[in-house]
Parts: C-alpha cells; sequence; structure tokens
C-alpha cells in the first residue's frame, strides 16, 4: 500500500511540479484523442461534436462578423454586465440580513419560517414568473441572478455570525463597545470567512441562472449564443459559447478569491486553512 | 449573541412573519395595485394548483408532470452517483487517478450544467435523453467530489494499522476505505440531488415537451400566473421531499457511525 503513504509524505514542491506536468500532459492528451476522432479518423461526425478547426472557425466568425445578434465581445459584455450587477445586489441585501438574523434572535425567528418556505423553490422555477413580470429584458434576467445569489449570501452570513466566538463577543459587549464600531468591527469581520464561503456559492448560482434565463429568451449575452447555435445545429459555436462560459466562470470566481484574500488578510487562520 | 428568546416567543414570532408575508402576498393582490394577472392571490393559486392536480393542462395533469420529471430525475440522479462514486473513491485511492482525471474535471466543472442544454439536445433529443443529460451535469461533480473527499481523507492510523497486521489491499478497500467514505458520499447525494433537481427544471424550461417545467412555460406564454405559481409550490414540495428523505439517510448513518455532534 505505498501509494497511500507516499501521499502524506512526499515533499510539497515535488508534488505540486509533478501534478502540473501530469495535468499538462493529460490535457494535451485530450486534445489529441479531440482531434484524431473528429479531424483524424472522422469517428465523431462534425454534426455531432465540432473539430478543433470548426471551433476556431465559429470563434472567428462569432468574434469578427458576430453571430446572434451581436459579435463575441458584446454577449460578453452583456452577460458578465447581468452577472455582475445581480451578484452585487444580492451582496448588498443578502448579506445585512443574514447579519441581522444571526444577530438577533427576534429577526431570526420573524424571517426563519418565509425562508423555509421559499428556499426550496430552486431559483431557475422563478423565470418564468420574471418574464411574466418583466419581460425578456434586462431586469428579469437582474432579478432572477439576485435571486439565486441571495439565498446563498443570506444562509452563509448567518451561519458565520453565529460561528463568531463567544469570548470575542462578550470582550466586546463588556468594554461597552459602540453598536456601529462593533457591526465594523466584530461582527462582520468574524463572519467574514463564512460570507465569502456563500459568496462563492452565490457567484457560481449567478452563472448558472444567467445562462438558463439567457436560454429562455434573451436578445444579447452568451446564453443567446448557446440558444442560436442549438437552433442551428452550430456544434462549433455551441462549443465556443460553452467555453466562454466556463472561462468567464472561471474568471469571476478567481477575481471573487483575490478580493477575499485580501479582504481576509489579517486572519492568519484562514488562509493558513485555505494553503 | 443577541438577546436569547423563549421558544414560545419564537414560535409567535414565527407565525407573525409566515402571516405578514402571506399577508402582504394576499393584501397586494386584493387591493388591486398589480393586476391580478401578475400577482394571483394565495387563494388563487391554491385553487389552481387543486384544479390542476385534477384537470389537464400542457398534456398532462399536475401528478401527471411531475410524474415525468421524476422519472427523468431518477435515471439522471442514478446515472450520476453509479459513475460519479466510483469515480470519485477511485481518485481519492489512487494518486496517479487523481492526477490525471483531476486538471478535466476541474475544467469542466465551471461549465454550468445548463450550458449543456444545446448539446443535450443535439445528441440526445428533447424527450428523455437531453434533460437526463442535463440532470447528470448538474448531479455528477457533487458525488465525485464527496467520494473523493470520503475516499482521500480516511484516517491514516486505520490504513497503517491494517498494514501492519499484514490485511490484504482489497479487503483494506472494502472493510477500511469503503465505510469510512460513506457517510461523506451520503452528504455529497443530497448536495447533488438538489442540484439535480434545480437543473431538471432548467432543462424542462428550455427543452421539454412534457413536465413540471414545460407546464410552467406554457403557463407563462398563455399568461397563466397562477399556473406557473403553482409549478413552483409543486417543485418546491418535491424537492423539500427529496431533500429531507436523504437528510434522514445522512442522519441515520452519522448517528450509527457515532458522529454526531
Amino acid at each position: 500500500m505505498k501509494k497511500y503513504e507516499s501521499v502524506y509524505i512526499t515533499l510539497g514542491g515535488m508534488k505540486v511540479q509533478r501534478k502540473v506536468s501530469i495535468g499538462l500532459a493529460t490535457i494535451f492528451i485530450v486534445c489529441m484523442i479531440w482531434f484524431a476522432l473528429t479531424t483524424g479518423f472522422g469517428i465523431v461526425p462534425s454534426g455531432r461534436f465540432p473539430s478543433p478547426s470548426e471551433t476556431w472557425s465559429a470563434l472567428i466568425h462569432v468574434s469578427g462578423r458576430g453571430y446572434g445578434g451581436g459579435d463575441l465581445s458584446m454577449h460578453v459584455y452583456n452577460s458578465l454586465r447581468l452577472v455582475v450587477m445581480g451578484f452585487l445586489f444580492a451582496i448588498a441585501t443578502g448579506v445585512p440580513l443574514g447579519l441581522l438574523m444571526g444577530w438577533s434572535r427576534k429577526a431570526e425567528a420573524f424571517i426563519n419560517p418565509i425562508f423555509l418556505i421559499i428556499r426550496p423553490i430552486p431559483p431557475l422555477a422563478w423565470i418564468p414568473l420574471a418574464i411574466l413580470w418583466l419581460g425578456l429584458g434586462d431586469s428579469a434576467k437582474i432579478m432572477v441572478i439576485w435571486f439565486s445569489a441571495f439565498v446563498p449570501s443570506v444562509i452563509n452570513t448567518y451561519a458565520g455570525v453565529r460561528n463568531i466566538d463567544r469570548p470575542v463577543l462578550e470582550a466586546a459587549y463588556m468594554l461597552g463597545m459602540p453598536k456601529v464600531r462593533f457591526v465594523a468591527e466584530v461582527l462582520i469581520p468574524g463572519a467574514s470567512p463564512m460570507i465569502f464561503t456563500g459568496l462563492r456559492l452565490s457567484l457560481q448560482a449567478s452563472w448558472t441562472t444567467l445562462v438558463a434565463a439567457e436560454l429562455v429568451g434573451a436578445f444579447y449575452g452568451l446564453g443567446r449564443v448557446l440558444n442560436v447555435a442549438q437552433q442551428d445545429l452550430y456544434p462549433g459555436m455551441i462549443l465556443v459559447g460553452m467555453i466562454a462560459v466556463a472561462i468567464l466562470g472561471w474568471g469571476t470566481t478567481r477575481v471573487l478569491g483575490m478580493v477575499e484574500t485580501w479582504a481576509l488578510r489579517w486572519n492568519t487562520a484562514a488562509l493558513a486553512a485555505k494553503g | 449573541m443577541g438577546k436569547q428568546i423563549s421558544l414560545r416567543q419564537s414560535i409567535i414570532l414565527g407565525l407573525l412573519g409566515l402571516t405578514s408575508f402571506v399577508g402582504l402576498w394576499h393584501g397586494l393582490a386584493v387591493s388591486g395595485m398589480i393586476p391580478s394577472v401578475f400577482l394571483p392571490s394565495p387563494i388563487e393559486v391554491y385553487d389552481r394548483f387543486t384544479t390542476l392536480l385534477e384537470r389537464r393542462f400542457a398534456g398532462a395533469t399536475l401528478p401527471g408532470h411531475l410524474a415525468a420529471s421524476f422519472q427523468r430525475f431518477a435515471y439522471g440522479f442514478l446515472l450520476a452517483a453509479l459513475i460519479g462514486i466510483p469515480l470519485g473513491l477511485l481518485m481519492g485511492w489512487y494518486q496517479i487517478l487523481d492526477e490525471i482525471v483531476s486538471p478535466l474535471f476541474d475544467a469542466l466543472r465551471f461549465i454550468a450544467p445548463i450550458a449543456w442544454v444545446p448539446f443535450a439536445a443535439l445528441w440526445f433529443g428533447t424527450g428523455i435523453g437531453g434533460p437526463i443529460m442535463i440532470i447528470f451535469a448538474g448531479a455528477f461533480p457533487p458525488c465525485v467530489i464527496n467520494a473523493y473527499r470520503g475516499a482521500k481523507f480516511v484516517d491514516p492510523r486505520l490504513i497503517e494499522a491494517a498494514n501492519m497486521l499484514g490485511t490484504p489491499s482489497h479487503r483494506v478497500i472494502r472493510e477500511i476505505l469503503l465505510p469510512a467514505s460513506v457517510p461523506s458520499i451520503v452528504s455529497g447525494l443530497r448536495v447533488s440531488a438538489g442540484l439535480g433537481w434545480q437543473s431538471l427544471v432548467g432543462a424542462e424550461l428550455i427543452v421539454a415537451s412534457a413536465g413540471v417545467g414545460y407546464m410552467m412555460v406554457q403557463g407563462q406564454a398563455n399568461v397563466s400566473t397562477t399556473t406557473v405559481m403553482a409549478g413552483m409550490v409543486a417543485i418546491g414540495l418535491v424537492g423539500l421531499a427529496l431533500d429531507s428523505a436523504l437528510r434522514l439517510a445522512e442522519r441515520i448513518i452519522q448517528r450509527r457511525r457515532g458522529l454526531e455532534n
């Protein structure tokens, strides 16, 4: 059973190198298989899955002449804008509500039952209602993205406040800290590791919801590209749309991670746990 | 922490919260400030719900749509569990597999399950195959990740003890690694059931021709807000039932393992 031991014994630096090289090799091999199956031997017909060159030409197509009502930069801009707006709006409303629920037992008792009946409804199920209320434009999408990101940010903020060490709170009390400073210097920093956990979940949910909402109906955006490509039976463009969504999701998660590291730079324990 | 309150107080406050929520909704709907086409009152939604239990809308009654949805969900979810759990366990046990699969898995994970809709429709059609693939895409990652964690973070002392006593490798897997990963696997199943159910709804809104999501889209097209809301209630109830069932399983297993805090 040597393999188990190696996990615990291998030196950090050595392992990382090995990991990266195996990872790169895997991705290279997968790309080769992709090429071989599509262009090379033609086992997978191009009507089912695009070859690398078809994907490349679809990318040129959408970024040059444009596709589905605009060029790539415009679709990316629209999707990104909606996600950022819905997400920020959800933070601005969800985090304070979570703080309130975590802090005041009365607020918790009052609000929790409402949450319990709304929470089981998946965010995507709000899309038809949002379209009925607000139409196919931006506001309906912001509403559903807000909703999908709101729930995780409330719940995690709330759990974060509950996880603050009791002695910290008691010390603040005993020293007679004013309310405003208490919220800014004890409550928010204490809950922030959990708040960021919630925000990561919120961000993921925002992208899922945005893509779904744009697939159901939109004028611009990456979901619109996917939708038109599906109707046109254009596999190359579908793949381009999917890759674009994945890159944006990854990029925004990275930005959030950087904000987290910066915001929690005082918290050595949390940083050590993150690695 | 804020002041503690008694159980009685919290029940009263909770009821107050629910009443004010429903009351506000009802008040807004009845007052006529918002036309009832857009915001029907809770009573109208309830009426519509009970009507849909018997009358067909968009090709089936509400239980019929739910049955269609649930069938797809069950296939997609089982497929995800059957492939995802063994993959995760193997990744946790064999480092080389972990190193090969992880980069691919991480890259694929950033694709929202719903973004698979066009390929799902292209490959498997919009009947039952396409939605199953999307549910699979939603439910698969948590199965893999939790099985992986369960297998990877087994107490090394147990493995060392088994090795020292000369336990053969297949028995180590069957009697130590597998049982030790069960709690994590069950938690993963709960998460993936939630994500799978949510992906199902998304898939049905876009591509299906039956199911609750389809019913809601038809309701939206006919500007029947009551139908849309009745669909939301039905989806919420089924999701809640699924989650409670798996939460119960999780609790039972944790109790048997003495892991409960």
